[in-house]
């Protein structure tokens, strides 16, 4: 059943199991075993970078294709839901036809330029998805009438998900049963469940061919698969869960701006947590994600600590101010592509045999 | 046995395929003749003219560097944008300690002191790119997908680093005195800085091409590009030239850096990764690896930008993007590729 669930993909490694199950169980009862919103806001963002994450391992590590356009995609999902909302209302109803136009518009955002320029080098799609992404963020931003600008959406959502909705009278376990609750159980499950059809198309044939077209191109195409097919594919598969990402972020922060969905530093997050993680294997995302969130969160902290204890040495100081973390972070993902490209799960499964 | 030798007859193409391979040459003038019959008036023209020219011929410099780079070795350097932040902190730092010279009215003062700091802003970016070869970019040879996220980390770290150095702010600088303000032609008003942004860039791109066409270094470079691995094997280090490739090319982004920092008088950390979006699209355009296509890709783009920001300023954002569209669905390796399939 379980083996069935994970499509016959198993982490193979003992710690790499033990670590996933703790995490997946701390998501599973983060309002209960974290109570606070500090911590349920934290586990709801997990949760959406785990998918977004995935959807990028997708086309990074099971493709081989470098994309800087994966934040347009899951900006326009959260676009789509968040104009559907405020455009027709809080119902379910715009929730499904906002996500799904968003999923839509995703997919041929991504098919128009797989078909360009996947055909010519692997190398063009990198840059031109660079421009093409910078140029859909300004013009985000710029379309004020329609997207807020700069300033981004604020709408609502169907009140049984916003805590002013109580689903049960009493405190269970000392935690209010209230419409934030639900939300973030909507976020986990439509999370998980994206990650299992993730895992279900990386081992399936498809998949299979998805990793053979990234080992030699020339060889698969010669083998008789159309290798520009396979690869636009993956790229408007990840689009669309990209997508589906972006309307979960959408729904959970009832607000939708330029800075939370199409910023270049989301897209550097991602390709950091997708290093850090592995590349190449999904279960990399879950690990990638939680470790690069924690640390966003909690590790800033930290290094106010650090910086107020260098305090009196003038330079080192600013080097470790929680603004510079992600000159550490920096660091830290060059080193891991050039020593563990495979990433924390290439690790583990390394040293389990 | 007849005596008659057997003559090689070297056939002409017709005229009509010349002009064919000549064809994105004519690009830039008509786009300028199009250019001038949808805006009508003579003297904006002039002004929006030489304003795309400017802006083109400074991509330009900065681009060449990383177009060169990639022909030769097959190295996308996705870090170029922290040599053109890189350089412009340093020209500025030193612009405003020469802050006498740059505020007084003698013109030779005034441009002695940009000529300072675009010397030392270029040697600090040189031997950045050195340590960056060296360090970020040897280790990765020959593999894309490292190479990509290897230099984006790099870019990175170099951002955060310019953050640590010169704090978290924007700088503001004015324009030295003698490049202040503009001279007229007819009615059209044109800034002086502008022109000399033109002087530069096309002594640039002549002293660029003469090196390429007509020194042994430029004949190893441009052979380096045809097959690396020949030149390697008729005794050339093809690594050491790849790294005074790319160390001019990094100190040519600085160069870069300065003037379009001085252009728009204030920069920012992330001025380099926001001018590598033009960048990447005039190396897409040109044809990866060739300074000519680069050339009349980056003077497209700067015409293309001035004239419809000017049209219709609404679509000006997604100009450039549907200019490459159109380019590469006319030529899908852009106008001139020179580097073949490696």
């Amino acid at each position: 059943m379980l083996t069935k669930l994970l499509s016959g993909d198993n982490p193979r490694s003992a710690v790499l199991t033990v670590l996933l199950l703790v995490i997946v169980i701390s998501l599973a009862f983060a309002p209960f075993l974290f109570p606070g919103t500090k911590s349920l806001e934290t586990a709801a963002r997990i949760c959406i970078f785990i998918v977004l994450v995935a959807s990028y391992d997708l086309l990074l590590g099971y493709a081989g294709i470098v994309s800087f356009a994966h934040t347009m995609f899951f900006g326009l999902g959260a676009y789509g839901t968040a104009l559907a909302l405020s455009s027709t209302g809080p119902t379910y109803l715009s929730i499904l036809w906002g996500t799904l136009a968003g999923a839509v518009i995703a997919a041929v955002f991504a098919l128009a330029i797989g078909l360009f320029s996947l055909r010519v080098k692997a190398i063009f799609f990198a840059m031109v998805t660079l421009a093409v992404a910078s140029a859909f963020a300004v013009l985000v931003s710029q379309m004020s009438w329609l997207t807020g600008g700069e300033d981004g959406l604020n709408y609502k959502i169907p009140r049984d998900l916003t805590p002013a909705f109580k689903l049960v009278k009493e405190k269970v376990f000392g935690v209010r049963i209230n419409g934030k609750l639900l939300a973030y159980y909507l976020v986990f499950f439509s999370s998980a469940i994206l990650f299992l059809v993730m895992l279900r198309i990386v081992n399936s044939p498809f998949g299979r061919t998805l990793q053979a077209v990234r080992d030699n191109a020339f060889r698969a195409e010669a083998i008789g698969y159309r290798v520009v097919w396979y690869r636009t594919s993956a790229t408007v598969l990840s689009a669309v869960i990209a997508a589906f990402a972006g309307s979960l972020l959408a729904i959970w922060l009832r607000y939708t701006g330029p800075a939370t969905t199409l910023s270049m530093e989301i897209m550097i997050d991602i390709l950091l947590m997708v290093v850090i993680g592995g590349m190449g294997t999904l279960y990399g995302a879950i690990l990638g994600a939680t470790v690069f969130i924690l640390a966003q969160t909690y590790l800033q902290e930290l290094m106010g600590v650090a910086e107020e204890a260098t305090s009196f040495i003038p330079f080192v100081s600013t080097l470790v101010a929680p603004e510079r973390w992600l000159l550490w972070l920096g660091v830290l993902f060059i080193l891991s592509v050039y020593f563990f490209p495979s990433g924390i799960v290439g690790r583990l499964r390394a040293s389990r045999g | 046995m007849s005596e008659t030798t057997i003559k090689p007859r070297i056939e002409a193409p017709p005229l009509l395929d010349r002009l064919k391979e000549k064809l994105p040459v004519f690009l830039v003038p008509i786009l300028a003749i199009f250019g001038f019959a949808a805006i009508g008036d003579p003297s904006s023209w002039l002004t929006l003219t030489v304003a795309g020219l400017a802006m083109g011929l400074m991509i330009f410099i900065m681009a060449s560097g990383l177009t060169v780079v990639f022909g030769l070795m097959d190295v996308i350097n996705f870090g170029h944008g922290a040599f053109i932040s890189v350089g412009a902190f340093v020209g500025f730092t030193i612009l405003a300690w020469l802050s006498g010279w740059t505020a007084s009215p003698n013109v030779m003062l005034n441009l002695a002191a940009v000529f300072l700091a675009v010397l030392v802003s270029m040697i600090a970016t040189g031997l950045m790119g050195y340590a960056f070869e060296r360090t970020i970019v040897m280790p990765v040879y020959g593999e894309h997908l490292k190479q990509i996220l290897v230099t984006m980390g790099g870019l990175i770290v170099a951002q955060q680093l310019i953050y640590v150095f010169w704090g978290p702010d924007e700088l503001h600088i004015s324009r030295p005195q003698a490049l202040q303000g503009s001279i007229l032609v007819g009615d059209a008003a044109i800034e002086k800085y502008r022109l000399v942004a033109v002087g530069i860039g096309v002594a640039l791109f002549l002293a660029m091409r003469h090196i390429l066409k007509s020194t042994k270094i430029g004949l190893l470079v441009r052979a380096g590009v045809e097959n690396g691995e020949m030149v390697e094997a008729l005794g050339y280090k093809i690594r050491r030239l790849f790294l005074i490739v790319f160390m001019v090319g990094s100190a040519l982004a600085g160069l870069g850096g300065v003037m379009w920092g001085l252009y728009q008088e204030t920069i920012t950390a992330h001025m380099g990764s926001e001018i590598m979006v033009l960048v990447f699209i005039v190396v897409i355009i040109g044809g990866l690896g060739s300074v000519e296509g680069c050339f009349i890709g980056a003077l497209l783009v700067g015409l293309v930008a001035n004239y419809t920001a000017f049209l219709a300023p609404k679509v000006s954002l997604i100009s450039t993007i549907a200019l490459m569209v159109v380019i590469l669905m006319w030529r899908p390796q852009g106008l001139y590729p020179v580097v073949k399939a490696k």
